[in-house]
């Protein structure tokens, strides 16, 4: 069963078209991937799924749900996480306040809490600080808690913005090139960590990723785009001997 | 440090505030009186240069608002001070939503010149309405009273404003101390991360604006009784700039700095009394310097702090068979 299903989505900027009537479901509880060359459209078909762009035509429902014309805050409270391909901390907090911005969503004192500190305020605030703690333990990072995100290593960084993404407490999380700046040895733990997310709090994930190897690691199922086209879908071993992928995107490199 | 014994210089401090004006001749109580109408304007400010990062030049209008709304209603309705103030506040969150709304979808530059152009909007407007008294403006306020008791000496209000000031403090640091706080600094810090965390940045906004036009208002609902008389003059563009420069000179987003601004952009030039016609130059001068050389402000706000719990490292040793690969933080 699906968890994402995008039908016919179309994105046109003026006279270019980045995404064109491309359609693609992701499985429930799956790894999956969106590959394809530089400009092929990848990160614009993740800003139409969480509302930062507004398709031309087409649709995508989450969970049943269609998420068109919804703004992104509202998609993330549906149950939609996502990390950018160039990180996006808040970087002058420390790595505990960024990922509190998750629970946001799952929160709700206003005013009237912040003011009188209500016991069901200072109750939600423990609540807070705790899901952020778990996050930032899952992920590796807490001895960083009270860095502020700048100032964290580069790879340190990313892991940040995924145990963010996860306190938003997704059903899915879409990961934009997050193998992107990492070493080898951060890339296996990367792999880890993309599994255990998986295994061990049941998010879907989908992902956008250049390299072939961690791709080839973890993904159960990939989509290739080209100059905004669906041209090949499957398992890796099906995608990635596809001859038009090989043609279109793997050709100029030695991979497979 | 400072950190440590942050409650103890919090009531020494409130208790100098309450004891000062028996050390202080009529004169500098005045100055006094003025650093905390500063304090409070400063800190509503705050919340939406500050905490939210978005730009506002028009903030006089909001003192406007209160002022106008309190003479007016004590003077030709004959209202008690009291009772202006519920109304005050709901039209400070009706003009905070007006100045809002057009402004969510802007970045700074132009939300600088939008908020110019409401203050702008404002003063004119009493300037020529016949209710807010033209140009000359509004005069022969009542005094308000307190269960019979006529707050009507420099000290009475030097201590209807102080409480006035605490509470102002007392209300931005708790705001800014919770999950709506949090939410306005994600919006500064990088909006589209905010949305993206499910953060509405139009509804967050328009709170910052409201909750920033509240305290501005009351302020201006003070300091219409205590002058007795309010004129547009009060309410003009270098009065908004003013108390920016008290937010951005004490630090952007810190309660502790804006209050520190608040009485430097007060007191130093009356300090500079004696240089005459050289006062303003050289506070210009050392507002300058000032930016060039701590651009943070005086008492910039802390996000990053040692971690309270030495247990830390070892918790990594024993804990996920998967570890981070160790680099050398780059600092
Ligand atoms: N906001 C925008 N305005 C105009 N054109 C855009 C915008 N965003 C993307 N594009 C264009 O759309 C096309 C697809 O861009 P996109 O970023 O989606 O590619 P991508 O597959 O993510 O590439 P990369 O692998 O380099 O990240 C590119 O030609 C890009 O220039
Ligand atoms: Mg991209």
């Amino acid at each position: 069963m699906s968890i994402l299903t995008v039908t016919n989505l179309s994105l046109q900027f003026g006279g270019l078209k980045a995404v064109n009537d491309l359609s693609f479901s992701v499985e429930r509880n799956s790894i999956s991937s969106i590959i394809g060359p530089n400009g092929a459209g990848k990160t614009s078909v993740f800003n139409m799924i969480t509302g930062f762009y507004r398709p031309t035509s087409g649709g995508i429902e989450l969970d049943g749900t269609s998420l068109i014309n919804k703004k992104p805050s509202h998609i993330t409270t549906l149950g939609m996480a996502r990390t950018f391909q160039n990180l996006r901390l808040f970087p002058n907090l420390s790595v505990l306040d960024n990922v509190k911005s998750g629970m946001h969503c799952r929160t709700k004192q206003a005013v009237f809490g912040a003011l009188f500190r209500t016991k069901a305020q200072k109750e939600e605030e423990r609540l807070i600080e705790e899901v952020a703690n778990e996050c930032i333990d899952f992920v590796g990072i807490r001895k960083f808690r009270m860095r502020a995100a700048k100032n964290l290593p580069y790879g340190q960084q990313r892991y940040l913005e995924i145990a963010r993404a996860l306190a938003s407490k997704p059903k899915i999380i879409l990961l934009d090139e997050p193998a992107a700046g990492l070493n080898f040895a951060e890339k296996q733990y990367l792999i880890e960590l993309i599994r255990r997310i998986r295994d061990e709090y049941n998010i879907t994930v989908l992902m956008i990723e250049h390299d072939m190897a961690l791709i080839k690691q973890i993904s159960e199922h990939i989509t290739v785009i080209d100059y905004g086209e669906k041209i090949a879908e499957g398992t890796p071993t099906e995608v990635l001997n596809n001859e038009r992928v090989i043609e279109a995107y793997l050709g100029k490199e030695e991979v497979v | 440090m400072i950190r440590k014994y942050k409650k103890q210089s919090l009531l020494l401090l409130t208790l100098i505030m309450f004891i000062l004006p028996f050390f202080l001749n009529i004169y500098w109580l005045d100055v006094f009186t003025f650093v905390l109408f500063y304090v409070v304007l400063a800190q509503g400010l705050n919340i939406v240069v500050g905490y939210t990062g978005l730009l506002d030049l028009g903030y006089a209008a909001f003192f406007a608002v209160g002022a106008y709304t309190t003479a007016i209603l004590m003077t030709t309705f004959q209202w008690s001070f009291w009772s202006t103030l519920p109304v005050a506040f709901l039209l400070a969150i009706i003009s905070g939503i007006i100045i809002g709304t057009p402004t969510l979808r802007l970045r700074s530059d132009y939300l600088a010149i939008v908020t110019l152009g409401f203050g702008e909007i404002v003063r004119i407007v009493v300037t020529n309405l016949n209710i807010t008294g033209s140009a000359s403006g509004i005069y022969g306020i009542p005094r308000p009273s307190i269960g019979g008791y006529v707050i009507s000496t420099q000290k009475d209000f030097y201590y209807l404003i102080l409480i006035f000031a605490i509470l102002s403090v007392l209300i931005v640091y708790r705001l800014g101390h919770s999950r709506i706080g949090r939410a306005w600094i994600y919006i500064r810090e990088d909006e589209d991360a905010a949305e993206a965390m499910g953060i509405n940045r139009i509804r967050l906004k328009l709170l910052s604006y409201a909750s920033g036009a509240v305290i501005g208002s009351f302020a201006g609902s003070v300091f219409a009784v205590k002058m007795t008389a309010i004129a547009p003059l009060s309410f003009s563009f270098l009065q908004s700039v003013m108390i920016l420069l008290a937010v951005v000179l004490g630090g952007l987003g810190s309660i502790s700095g804006v209050v520190v601004g608040a009485a430097l952009v007060i007191i130093l030039p009356e300090l500079l009394r004696g240089a005459d016609d050289w006062r303003y130059l050289i506070f210009g001068v050392a507002l300058v310097a000032m930016m060039v050389f701590r651009p943070q402000g005086i008492w910039p706000p802390q996000y990053e702090t040692e971690d309270e719990d030495p247990n830390d490292e070892t918790e990594d040793l024993d804990g996920s068979n998967t570890k981070a690969p160790e680099e050398s933080p780059s600092l």
